[in-house]
């Protein structure tokens, strides 16, 4: 460890300049020698068949390499899915494999060509003749008895405690609502694109936009029968995922056709493709019941959500996971469904279920302080329960109350007028609301790491992580300096090429403590090596030290006990060794099997909504967070900000519009999907309170994801401090507002 | 003839479907001008043409003919930053970075834009003589670049700070 | 995107006599609509003519005009001193559209010939009457909240996105043409065509024919002007309504009043009707809500776009009332 840590410091972004010359070199941008151009044809139908497709103009069009359809498609398996912890997919549908179709935007031929241009055009040329079949399509009508999932993220889908609905009967206070939030879709703003050589019939490199490199390789070994030492994927800069850039068709179909052109190529999704090709956030329709005393205290909470996947996918998002544990109750109904629909898999999105979930509850929470004429703050800091509501087990560390008042005076919570629809500034009418937000703590198992020490006394940590943006390089090379005992700049942290070792995805806000854990097992395995090469006439020779007796602190080993040590640049040296390597595997994710461990938060907000014309802009934010130790509170901020920005943009403006009709995304671009822009974002205020959390790694936990989980909540409950009027179906558009 | 970061280019078009961002990008090689939606929704391709930002994607790169194109790789001074993309570093004004090469080049074309008297929505008088750059006005005039990793704060932070005093 | 000749004009004859020359050729002013178009397939020109090097002053004729080339950029239409101190109201309705960039590079010509948004008229992929007549419109009984409440027919219920048309329409603009039977003026107000059976054929112009100006006569000098424009997002965003109004008030009566609508119509809308309820009138609250009333009464509402009707209104109320 390093006597002055460096953990905890706002170390600037490593890629900082890299990336603000356009020096950062992103998938698309890889050189290749010999490189053709793929584009894809996909379909106009949601189900049905394919019953014929004529390629005579396509494959004439001036450049076109080649053209793939499911007739001349290699033969593809399905690919796994992330859920079983062997692959990235989030849809079992096969790919490019038969005449069927399952949804509209299906990918139902490649083009490759010389250039981008002549293979879009030729794409246009390609004609699909279809049989269109009576699709799953029409959500109202198919959520009335929909089945329950096997298991919602590896939990069970229904928790009954006590009898909830009779609770709610004789309740001396009740809210009973239905919530809803239509599909988002992510809008990384660099489009998918993938890059794949051949070397031979059997290894490839591909160059992907993933944040699930590992899986990715066994992806590919799996759908194509190759072992995964034969294919190398690289994904160095990632331009945004937020869950999105994982393992859809298009790096299936570009290796497929790739093959098939005897060429290497490259294939980069437009923002159409993107939006209809991989998948994006359900919709859900959520019933929140809350039976409560005169005192605030809960007799039920009923939490009753369904989603959406594509067919036989299988992705329940976790909506009730919040009602599962921010709350005690006497009683708990929650319960899960999904609808299976002819539209993209269901893919997580930044705070996958919690986001979305807690816009029902936090929402009810308010109605039910408004009821109760109670602080909506205080009704939930009369909630706080000892232990896990559901589960019972102890929390690892939760510090929720704190936050809230922490929050409360940061933000002059206390100057918010209880009454709604009685500020205002001109034609603004001015509100404000808060939320608590929760997202679990995960640590995936599968992560390993190397540390490469090198005889100038350097070292360079390699995993194949990602980068899209968190600041895994930087904060992962600011943990490994500290646990080395190496000052920041002789650190190197490479990532992001399945040649390092295999990594988790980055996904649940798990990536960091991942490979932190890794890092500590390797370190390990490193200690135990110095010692190994360690010469006779080494100070660590013969004191029998074994790792546990060493510590790595000032460039070197020493002794626990204070004795004399030496730095790694002299044990090298003396061993005539250039670089010594060792690799661990983290250790199994123990940690919650005994603990309910979670990340909190709390956000509070002002929002001025306009008198005529219902406009709501948001002019204040506040989120304060309890997410253990913060590596680097540059980067943890901005992650933090980030989310909430991506949570008001679900507030107010974010809606993927499918056509019920054809199962179509409508507004599948940019222009008409409304992502917040600089002027929809005010100041941001964030701020932790920095606890370790005693059973994490390092004491940290995510923070990519919570810091989404209740903005909208705390928008919609501002929105009717503000005018008066609840708006319990997102996006809160004007029309909404007004009533129109 | 394009002149590109100061250099003229005579690479040739023989495809007039390419794009200025296209042609930037795969004919000359620079890779900063990033492609986000190639419809004109997001301001990653943002350029300065002439001195004045543009959609690299909407352009033919027939259009630009005759034109002086800077990209981000010719926005710093002395093979060093400029002081607006040290800006971007100091205030955390990225994630992943790839929106951020337009942000930088709108940011400068932008600063200029107030320089010329050029009104935005939220300016406090149309008919004014001079424009402030306040943190209102930045966030306006940025609006054609998204950033979805929500780096607005430090972005806006970045070019206030840098453009205190007036462009440069 | 399909194959295209591209050839670029140095003075308005020669972009005419090249568009004449050239079968399926399309003028190409900024491009900011019409390439993203090609690039959908949704526009399919054989050849390009590119007009945005043509004349492009701003300034005020020997006839008080204030005159726009055509190939004059929003951005420098915006930021013209004339213009702003003169017609606020056409510099306001700029900066309420599009981004700083795409600002840069549209034109003034193709501000006004800019294509709808509707979002089945984008997707090759949906059935669309404008797009290609006679397959149907999936709008009218789809998912229609960005669509039209006046003027529009069962073959077409699109919206013309333009800000600065609707300012331009209630400024009583001309557009001048010039096309290879010679040049000829239209009113702005007629340069579009509501859809009728034929929503394919937007605008007057003949074949051929090259926006090549537009002039506005200077508007009632005691007349005061405001663009209002709703939308979710607070920029870079098409209006669910917008609302251009003109009014000069003289001893608490209206002495004129010019009101045009965007957002609600398949061409900028003017709202005659409801001029004739404020001339003459009392500047209060009851005649701005008669007026109101008066712009909407024909209007229609599909399944998704009823609330414009009333939201027009109230931003059309308030609007005056910030005049008067």
């Amino acid at each position: 460890m390093n006597a002055d840590p460096i953990v905890g410091r706002a170390v600037p972004r490593r890629d900082g300049p890299a990336k603000v010359s356009g020096a950062a070199s992103f998938t698309a941008e890889v050189p290749v020698e010999g490189l053709a151009h793929a584009a894809l044809v996909c379909s106009t139908v949601a189900a049905g068949e394919i019953t014929g497709i004529d390629l005579t103009e396509a494959r004439s069009a001036p450049g076109v390499v080649a053209v793939m359809t499911h007739h001349n498609a290699p033969a593809i398996r399905i690919a796994p899915l992330l859920i079983t912890l062997r692959g990235a997919s989030f849809t079992r549908a096969p790919v490019m494999q038969d005449a069927r179709i399952r949804w509209n935007g299906q990918p139902v031929a490649i083009v490759v060509a010389e250039t981008p241009e002549q293979a879009d055009h030729a794409a246009s040329l390609v004609r699909v003749g279809y049989a269109p079949a009576e699709g799953r399509l029409v959500f109202d009508d198919l959520k009335v008895g929909a089945p329950q999932p096997d298991h919602v993220q590896g939990e069970a889908p229904a928790v009954l405690r006590g009898d909830a609905e009779a609770a709610l009967r004789t309740a001396a206070a009740r809210v009973d609502q239905v919530y809803r939030t239509p599909w988002h879709t992510h809008c990384a703003i660099e489009l998918h694109a993938t890059t794949v050589a051949w070397h031979d019939e059997r290894s490839l490199t591909m160059w992907d936009a993933t944040q699930a490199v590992t899986h990715s390789q066994a992806t590919l070994a799996e759908v194509f029968d190759l072992d995964p030492e034969d294919i190398r994927v690289v994904s160095q800069f990632v331009g945004g995922a937020f869950g999105n850039k994982m393992m859809w068709s298009h790096q299936i179909l570009c290796a497929a056709a790739a093959r098939l052109a005897r060429r290497p190529v490259r294939l980069v999704l437009s923002r159409s493709d993107v939006f209809r090709v991989t998948g994006g956030r359900t919709r859900t329709e959520q019933r929140v019941a809350l039976g409560a005393r005169a005192n605030g205290t809960l007799t039920a909470l009923v939490h009753e959500a369904t989603t959406t996947t594509g067919i036989n996918d299988g992705f329940a998002e976790q909506c009730t996971f919040p009602a599962r544990v921010l709350y005690g109750a006497d009683s708990f109904g929650i319960d899960q469904r999904v609808v299976e629909l002819h539209t993209p898999a269901n893919s997580s999105m930044r705070a996958p279920g919690e986001s979305v979930g807690s816009f029902a509850l936090e929402c009810a929470l308010d109605e039910l302080a408004e009821q109760l004429d109670v602080d909506p703050l205080d009704v939930r800091a009369g909630l706080e329960p000892a232990a896990h509501p559901t589960t019972g087990k102890p929390f690892s560390g939760r510090h929720l109350l704190e936050a809230y008042r922490l929050g409360a005076e940061r933000f002059g919570w206390a100057r918010r007028s209880s009454t709604p629809r009685s500020r205002r500034d001109g034609p603004w009418w001015i509100g404000h609301g808060v939320a608590t937000a929760t997202y679990p703590y995960t640590r995936m198992p599968g992560g390993r790491a190397s540390v490469t020490l090198s005889a100038d006394g350097c070292a360079t940590v390699r995993t194949a992580a990602h980068e899209m943006g968190m600041g895994t390089a930087t904060v992962q090379a600011q943990y490994a300096a500290d646990h080395l005992g190496l000052p920041l700049d002789r650190v190197r942290f490479e990532y992001g090429d399945s040649r390092h070792p295999a990594a988790v995805p980055a996904g649940g806000s798990a990536q960091t403590v991942s490979i932190i854990a890794s890092v500590v097992a390797a370190a390990r395995a490193l200690t135990a090596e110095l010692l190994h090469l360690a010469a006779p006439d080494s100070p660590l020779a013969g004191a029998g030290a074994g790792a546990d007796d060493v510590e790595m602190r000032d460039g070197g080993l020493h002794p626990r006990d204070g004795g004399p040590g030496e730095s790694y640049a002299a044990i090298l040296r003396r061993a005539g060794r250039a670089e010594l390597a060792a690799e661990g595997a983290a250790s199994p994710p123990t940690e919650t099997a005994q603990h309910a461990m979670h990340s909190y938060g709390v956000q509070f907000c002002e929002v001025r909504v306009h008198d005529v014309t219902g406009e709501v802009r948001v002019s204040r934010w506040l989120g304060v967070f309890d997410t253990g130790r913060i590596i680097n509170p540059r980067t943890a901020a901005s992650q933090f900000r980030g989310a909430i920005v991506m949570g008001i943009g679900s507030a107010l403006t974010e809606e993927t519009i499918f056509d019920e009709r054809t199962g179509r995304v409508l507004n599948a671009s940019l222009a008409e999907y409304h992502v917040p822009v600089h002027a929809d974002i005010p100041p941001i205020d964030v701020a932790w309170l920095g606890h370790p959390d005693p059973m994490a790694p390092m004491g940290g936990k995510g923070v990519g994801e919570v810091g989404m989980v209740g903005v909208a909540a705390a928008v919609a409950n501002a929105v009717h401090n503000a005018t008066g009027r609840r708006i319990r179906d997102l996006p809160i558009t004007p029309d909404k507002v007004l009533g129109l | 003839m394009i002149v590109i970061n100061g250099t003229p280019h005579d690479t040739e078009i023989t495809d007039p479907r390419r794009s200025l961002l296209d042609h930037l990008r795969e004919d000359v090689g620079l890779h900063g001008p990033k492609k986000g939606c190639d419809q004109g929704g997001c301001g990653a391709c943002t350029v300065l043409v002439d001195g004045r930002r543009v959609l690299a994607c909407l352009t033919l790169a027939a259009q630009a003919e005759g034109r002086s194109v800077t990209t981000v790789e010719g926005v710093g001074r002395d093979g060093g930053l400029d002081p607006l993309q040290e800006a971007f570093i100091e205030h955390d004004g990225f994630q992943c970075g790839y929106c951020t090469p337009g942000q930088v080049c709108s940011a400068i074309g932008m600063a200029d834009e107030v320089a010329r008297g050029v009104p935005s929505r939220v300016s406090p008088e149309i008919g004014a003589a001079s424009f402030d750059l306040s943190p209102d006005e930045i966030r306006e005039r940025m609006s054609g670049n998204l950033c979805r990793c929500g780096a607005y704060n430090g972005i806006v932070a970045a070019i206030e700070e840098t453009y205190l005093d007036g462009p440069r | 995107m399909k194959p295209f000749t591209y050839q670029r004009a140095d003075d308005v004859a020669s972009a005419v006599a090249a568009a004449a020359a050239t079968p399926g050729a399309a003028y190409l002013g900024g491009g900011t609509n019409l390439v993203d178009l090609m690039r959908q397939n949704v526009e399919r020109p054989a050849a390009l003519v590119d007009v945005s090097r043509l004349p492009a002053r701003i300034g005020i004729g020997t006839d008080g005009r204030l005159w726009m080339g055509a190939a004059a950029t929003n951005t420098d239409v915006a930021a013209d001193p004339v213009v702003r101190r003169d017609f606020p109201i056409i510099a306001e309705a700029i900066v309420n559209g599009a981004s700083g960039q795409i600002r840069n590079t549209a034109t003034v010509g193709g501000n006004l010939l800019q294509r709808t948004r509707c979002l089945y008229f984008y997707d090759t992929g949906a059935r669309c009457n404008k797009r290609e007549p006679g397959s149907g419109c999936d709008a009218v009984d789809g998912h229609n909240r960005m669509h039209a409440v006046l003027g529009a027919s069962p073959e077409c219920v699109a919206t013309n996105p333009s800000d600065l048309g609707v300012a331009l329409a209630a400024l009583d603009a001309r557009v001048h043409l010039a096309g290879p039977a010679g040049g000829r003026t239209v009113e702005l107000l007629d340069l579009h065509r509501l859809p009728g059976d034929t929503p394919h054929v937007e605008t007057v112009l003949a074949p051929g024919e090259l926006i090549t100006a537009v002039s506005v006569p200077p508007p009632p000098a005691a007349a005061r002007s405001a663009y209002r424009k709703v939308r979710e997002r607070a920029s870079y965003a098409f209006a669910l309504v917008s609302v251009a109004a003109l009014l000069e008030v003289r001893d608490g009566v209206v002495a004129s009043a010019r009101l045009a609508l965007g957002g609600v119509a398949a061409k900028p809308w003017r709202a005659a009707v409801a001029e004739a309820v404020l001339t003459g009138a009392p500047a209060t609250r009851a005649t701005f809500d008669r007026a109101a009333a008066a712009a909407l009464a024909d209007a229609r509402p599909l399944a998704h776009n009823g609330f414009k009707i009333p939201l027009a209104q109230r931003v059309i109320v308030s609007t005056l009332e910030e005049l008067s």
